[in-house]
């Protein structure tokens, strides 16, 4: 394998020491050491986004959060995952995505198989405090193999950039801002009309929620596959890769 | 290639002509005088003095004069000394100065403005220097008044080392809000390495009521084109961008013309002054939107992408415009370089605190006498600005609180009166120095609206990017609109003050990040006035 050769050092996690490749992400460094940091905009393989802001960690007495997918680690820093402080900012930063869109998971294709869903039951969000602001934006089913639902979306831009960077279509982008922002195609036409999308499904595959699927999919029933694109991105850079690991 | 302006040579010229009649007067032509009228009252001016050669007259149209309460604003001058204010003129009050004060030398007493008054008297003005004094379209205006002897006094004696110095000297800290001082990021880029680094003026000027670089950038244009020109010899930059909010189109049109002035008289391009030094200032309208003023998404916006903030580090004297080493200053901190190396870096350090130096502009706004931009020394008391240069309260209310930063910043009380306005004490106090907006309150105002106001700002200029400023700036909002309609409870108070927590310490940029400040400054000052909308009993 490559990257056991790679340099190393030490940094700690919530005071277990561990080793850090050097360049790489707390992120990475954490999650090759089955250290559990949520994160939704994240994906290996694509570009740092550092939207979502769920990976938050701390560093030493630092009192400035930092993204654990934009944070290199650097010798023997102390970095915590789980204070009381990143929890409560964690849960409430998940309970205003659920309050944002409309995130009913009973009536959703992504039921089960939903990364929006995992990350709320990991921070153990129970119920939403804050008020619901259940958007009615229109449904895209214009395309005739997929469907966009932006009412689910969380807008970690995982589609926009797999989109660019991997498929090099670059469909997929963000229009108009605040509360307002929303994911267009091509220059904000339906989908289904798009001459740049070559319907090659990676953007379905990436999407953490029900936001993407395939037309035609049940409650429940929609798979997505973000892994396809670790796979690709790894192959690409003509990296070995586990197939256990990127099952 | 032509030669060279002769600055020497200009200002004498200049200087002489200014002599040619006894009598000048000044209009003041900037916007917010311009929107009162003074276009009429120049237009007024110039015809009758056409009509009759007997007037001995001048008319020189200029930029802000500062007190846009009283607007539109004249000056007249007299050969040899003197000179009057008038406020409020219009076209008939223009021709009674004209008839009465510069043909029998008798001042107009109704329109007349005290020139001793603290408004005037206890400014201190170093980047509005020209303000009020000089035509600001023309190049040779700003020459006479000293205007590009420090770049020529840089390009000729000075090393871009010894410039710097000069810089450090000074400890001038950025005015675009943070405080970072400048030579700390001058060192950076001219660190850098790379053939290719970028300066960047920020004129985007983004909050509410707030006009300070609108102001240089319209009525001083050269001085802005000076202190980028100094900034980009002193760090190695060959090329420049001065991006301007497109709400102000009379700001781009005037740097436009100065620009192509400039290069005409060799002080832009190549060999400037027939030196080494090479240069090129390009004008960047920006895209409407607040976020555009924090620097990643400047940058962004000028490569022509989606003005959205990006994670720092990098940061831009890394991995600037195009991948390339770039600075980003606000434009009064350039505007106030010209006199830093022209007088020295130790004599800036000499005005103000030990910490914060220099001068600040503010603009002036609300329940106040005197409404208007102003400019003091760094640690000016909050109480002489309220008080003595603002004039008071008007109708002679009770102060409430003064807000200064805008959307990123908080809302002063009373007892706080006597806090030097630096800085450092601004922070202490939960607020920040922000651009310069300073929002005068009287005892009317309710401090929970106040913050609602900022917030539904903050909640529309999110660009959407991270979640807790997009999500987050939106339920504060909806809280404070419960709250405000006397529907909201206690644990709508309590959601509010942890959201408020979240937004700051998780969101991505300056925006999420600041955007809580107006609610936790009132919630801190002014807790009463949110207790008693959501009723004491509901606890
Ligand atoms: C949301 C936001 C808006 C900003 N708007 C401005 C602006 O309009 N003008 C400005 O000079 N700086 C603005 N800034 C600060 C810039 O990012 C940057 O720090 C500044 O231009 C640096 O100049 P200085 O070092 O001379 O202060 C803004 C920052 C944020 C986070």
């Amino acid at each position: 394998m490559m990257r056991e050769r790679r340099r190393t050092l030490t940094v700690s996690f919530d005071g277990v020491e561990v080793d850090a490749y050097v360049g790489e992400s707390v992120l990475q460094c954490a999650r090759r050491h089955q250290v559990d940091i949520p994160s939704l905009c994240f994906l290996e393989g694509l570009s740092v986004y550092g939207g979502c802001r769920v990976c938050v960690i701390e560093v030493a007495e630092d009192l400035r959060l930092r993204p654990a997918c934009a944070t290199t680690v650097a010798a023997d820093m102390e970095v915590s995952t789980d204070s009381p402080r990143l929890k409560a900012y964690r849960k409430a930063i998940v309970e205003l995505l659920f309050a944002e869109g409309n995130h009913v998971c009973a009536v959703c294709v992504s039921n089960g198989n939903c990364e929006l869903q995992d990350v709320a039951v990991h921070v153990g969000m129970d119920h939403v405090r804050y008020d619901q602001r259940s958007p009615m934006r229109a449904i895209d089913a214009s395309h005739p193999k997929y469907l966009f639902d932006p009412n689910r979306c969380i807008l970690c831009t995982r589609c926009v950039r797999v989109c660019d960077e991997i498929e090099g279509a670059h469909v997929w982008d963000v229009g108009s801002r605040g509360q307002q922002a929303v994911l267009t195609t091509d220059l904000n036409q339906p989908w289904g009309t798009s001459t740049s999308c070559t319907w090659c499904g990676k953007c379905v595959a990436v999407c953490p929620t029900g936001s993407l699927s395939y037309q035609g999919t049940a409650v429940g029933e929609m798979h997505h596959d973000p892994k396809m694109i670790v796979r690709l991105a790894a192959a690409r850079r003509g990296e070995w890769i586990d197939p256990e690991e990127y099952r | 290639m032509a030669t060279p302006i002769d600055l020497h040579e200009v200002a004498e010229r200049e200087r002489e002509a200014r002599f040619r009649t006894p009598w000048r007067t000044k209009v003041c032509n900037s916007t917010a005088c311009a929107s009162a009228g003074s276009g009429a009252v120049l237009g007024a001016m110039r015809n009758l003095v056409d009509e009759e050669m007997a007037l001995d007259v001048t008319v020189v149209p200029t930029g802000c004069m500062g007190l846009c309460s009283a607007g539109p604003m004249v000056r007249v001058l007299r050969r040899g000394g003197g000179e009057h204010a008038y406020g409020r003129v219009d076209s008939e009050v223009a021709v009674q100065v004209l008839r009465s004060h510069v043909e029998h030398d008798q001042p107009v007493a109704d329109h007349e403005l005290d020139d001793e008054m603290p408004f005037f008297a206890r400014q201190e003005r170093i980047v509005l220097a020209n303000g009020g004094i000089i035509d600001p379209d023309r190049i040779e205006s700003y020459v006479a008044h000293g205007g590009y002897s420090a770049l020529e006094k840089a390009l000729t004696t000075m090393t871009p080392a010894e410039v710097l110095e000069q810089i450090r000297l000074s400890r001038i800290r950025g005015r675009g809000g943070a405080g970072y001082p400048a030579a700390n990021k001058w060192s950076l880029l001219a660190a850098a390495d790379g053939d290719t680094k970028y300066v960047v003026a920020n004129g985007d000027e983004g909050d509410p009521g707030a006009y300070m670089d609108r102001t240089i950038m319209e009525d001083d244009p050269h001085r802005l084109l000076e202190g980028l020109s100094l900034a980009a010899y002193a760090t190695g930059a060959g090329h420049a961008y001065i991006y301007v909010r497109a709400e102000y189109p009379r700001a781009v049109e005037r740097l436009d013309r100065a620009i192509r002035v400039a290069r005409r008289n060799r002080l832009l391009g190549r060999r400037i002054l027939d030196t080494d030094f090479d240069l090129t200032i390009e004008v960047r309208i920006g895209a409407g939107a607040f976020v555009c003023g924090e620097e990643t998404a400047l940058m962004a916006s000028i490569e022509g992408r989606r003005g959205t903030p990006r994670l720092r580090p990098p940061y831009p004297t890394e991995h600037g415009l195009w991948g390339h080493p770039t600075m980003i200053n606000n434009v009064e901190t350039l505007a106030n370089i010209p006199a830093i190396v022209g007088r020295g870096g130790e004599w800036f350090a000499s005005i103000g605190t030990p910490d914060s130096t220099g001068t600040k502009v503010f603009a002036l706004a609300g329940d106040i006498v005197n409404t208007g931009l102003i400019e003091v020394p760094m640690g000016t008391t909050l109480r002489d600005i309220v008080e003595e240069i603002g004039g008071g309260i008007a109708g002679g209310r009770p102060f409430k609180a003064a807000q200064t930063g805008g959307p990123s910043g908080g809302c002063i009380p009373a007892e706080y009166l006597d806090t030097p306005v630096d800085y450092d004490s601004l922070r202490e106090l939960g607020s920040i120095m922000g651009s310069g907006g300073l929002i005068v309150m009287d005892d009317r105002q309710r401090m929970p609206d106040v913050a609602k106001f900022f917030m539904e700002f903050s909640m529309d200029e999110s660009c959407g990017k991270c979640t807790p400023c997009r999500a987050g700036t939106v339920q504060m909002h909806h809280l404070l609109d419960k709250i405000t309609s006397g529907t909201g409870s206690y644990r709508d108070v309590r959601d509010l003050e942890n959201l408020c927590a979240v937004v700051r310490d998780t969101s991505l940029c300056g925006l999420g990040q600041s955007a809580p400040n107006p609610v936790l400054s009132t919630l801190h000052y002014f807790k009463s006035e949110y207790d008693e909308l959501i009723g004491v009993d509901d606890a």
